[in-house]
């Protein structure tokens, strides 16, 4: 049988990608050499939102799902560290295990109610799943209410030393990569295209024999328990854990992240992180209208550059 | 030959429009089984039905002895049922090979596989490659579906519904809106197939039913009104009024 010349359009990660990879992993070296310590946080903070756009990439990128509620899972992966170091309890296998199992269910829950509906529906239940969740944290007085509260220590690994930055922020990195590996391999899996093909003819591929709502949901839960992981982080990093965390605004920053940077793309999440942040810092040395900027960038983007900046590679590229 | 699908006095509704009106036929093993009818007779709709996307309004649908009447598309399709659309109905921006071979992906075995890449499974892709060489798209595998012509398409909806590896086939006009050259070839790839697949054809084109089938109902306005081989639906006198209208007369 003849071979077909490609399968699968070809979407290894580019150079780009491998690049700045590279970049982050000797990032803390330049920085100490540079003495520049502020950018290690800059960067650990962006890392660990391009995990989250890592796993809600999948979904709204790879399926078609537009969910407008992922900082959800912020807040469970955070709390899954914080009430636990507020009775004394620090080890990080239990803070990790909590955050999946509990991003997991709340995806599982949530999902199987809100996959049955499309469009401006989904996101609409998506969002309100998200601000249930506020107000539950909002209402737990114990754990500090509004205010939120302060996580003395780091979680506890064995042989990882959170405690220390550095350590912390090639933690943040590995997670990155885990993720970005994981999710390209899903991708071009069976299920993968499984999602992909439903995303374009949901219709068609029930025809074909899929019953694509188990699918769906299952991609839906994955996508939770990456952002659930990312919030675990999110806590770890700030050693401060909020309800505000799952605020709104902290949802659509995602999907901005992952518009800015190209929907269903490896690079995009990434590139999207980065891109988000740093100009969100530079923008706010000059004003504190810094929004009002970032509104119009992303209006020229949307406009002119269909695809992200991930786009504009790919037609560079060409 | 036993009957492979059996219809009896199946029903639609669409508020108060009766699209199918107690239908019955019957469908047996390795024939070619077409179903001609004017314009708004139902045809679409029951196929549709028989596929499981519509609701039966009444009626019953056996499919191999197994009352297959409240299963959905995806349960039918299992069983062996396939079907293709007479509107193109595929994922447009994956190729040709990408959309057969999730077809074939959904006969063999579950999805539920999140590492391996399906580039490396050779045995999906090499019944896709089969499929498509049937209906003589092989040497456009890499093409995406929606930079390929409208009758390309319609050779991809019957390779998707061959690469399920169905029992029966429900093809949905395939030549609908086809130039003379691309029915001629849609006739021969469906001539391959006969004898070897039980198939329904909804079909306009006369030439094309009258040289394939087996044997063709009619269906008006919602009722099958006449079964039979080529000469009896040509000599039929109900037949000849629904199309030609009082000019028999």
């Amino acid at each position: 049988m003849k071979t077909p010349r490609r399968y699968l359009p070809d979407s290894l990660p580019g150079w780009i990608l491998w690049g700045l990879l590279l970049l982050l992993a000797v990032g803390p070296v330049i920085i100490f050499f540079t003495g520049q310590l502020f950018y290690l946080d800059l960067v650990s903070r962006i890392m660990i939102l391009a995990t989250a756009a890592v796993g809600l990439n999948l979904i709204v990128g790879y399926g078609g799902m537009v969910s407008f509620g992922h900082a959800a899972y912020f807040v469970i992966g955070a709390y899954s560290v914080g009430i636990p170091a507020y009775y004394g309890f620090y080890n990080g296998f239990l803070h990790l295990g909590l955050a999946v199992g509990f991003s997991a269910l709340f995806a599982v829950l949530t999902g199987a109610v809100s996959l049955r509906t499309r469009g401006i529906y989904f996101i609409m239940i998506t969002l309100a799943f998200a601000q249930m969740m506020y107000f539950t944290f909002v209402s737990l007085e114990e754990y500090g209410g509004d205010d939120g509260l302060v996580i003395l220590q780091r979680s506890r690994f064995p042989g990882i030393d959170l405690e220390n930055d550095v350590i912390l922020y090639y933690a943040i990195f590995a997670v990155l990569v885990l993720a970005l590996i994981f999710a390209y391999r899903l991708v071009w899996s069976r299920f993968g295209r499984v999602i992909v093909g439903a995303m374009h003819n949901d219709r068609r591929m029930q025809s074909l024999g899929f019953d694509t709502f188990r699918y769906r949901l299952t991609c839906y839960v994955i996508s939770g328990v990456i952002c659930g992981i990312a919030g675990f982080f999110l806590a770890n990093f700030s050693n401060f854990i909020s309800p505000e965390m799952t605020d709104w605004s902290h949802s659509a920053e995602l999907l901005l992240i992952l518009i800015l940077g190209g929907l269903g793309s490896m690079l995009g999440p990434v590139i999207g992180s980065f891109f988000f942040v740093l100009v969100e810092e530079w923008l706010s040395t000059f004003t504190v209208y810094w929004q009002l900027y970032f509104g119009a960038m992303l209006v020229a983007v949307v406009l002119f550059g269909r695809g992200g900046i991930n786009g504009l590679f790919e037609r560079w590229r060409k | 030959m036993s009957a492979m699908l059996e219809v009896s006095d199946l029903v639609k509704k669409f508020g108060g429009i009766t699209a199918v009106d107690h239908a019955s036929l019957e469908v047996r093993e390795h024939e070619i089984h077409a179903v001609i009818g004017p314009n708004g007779a139902g045809k679409t709709t029951l196929v549709s039905q028989l596929a499981g996307e519509l609701r039966a309004d009444g009626g019953r649908t056996r499919f191999r002895g197994e009352d297959i009447t409240s299963l959905r598309p995806a349960q039918r399709a299992h069983r062996g049922l396939a079907r293709s659309f007479q509107i193109t109905n595929v994922m447009l921006p994956m190729t040709l090979l990408e959309n057969v071979a999730l077809a074939v992906q959904a006969q063999s075995g579950h999805s539920f596989r999140f590492w391996q890449p399906v580039s490396r499974e050779t045995e999906t892709l090499d019944k896709a490659m089969e499929a498509l060489k049937v209906v003589g798209l092989d040497d456009r595998a890499d093409r995406v579906a929606s930079e390929v012509s409208h009758g390309e398409h319609r050779q991809l909806e019957v390779a998707m519904a061959l690469a399920m590896e169905p029992v029966m086939l429900l093809l949905d006009e395939p030549m609908a809106g086809m130039g003379p050259e691309e029915t001629t070839t849609m006739v021969g790839i469906l001539e391959k197939l006969k004898g070897d697949k039980t198939i329904l054809l909804v079909e306009h084109d006369m030439d094309a039913v009258f040289s394939l089938a087996d044997r063709i109902s009619v269906l008006v306005y919602g009722q099958v009104i006449a079964t039979g081989n080529r000469e009896e639906i040509q000599g039929n006198r109900d037949v000849q009024v629904a199309y030609l209208g009082d000019m028999v007369e």
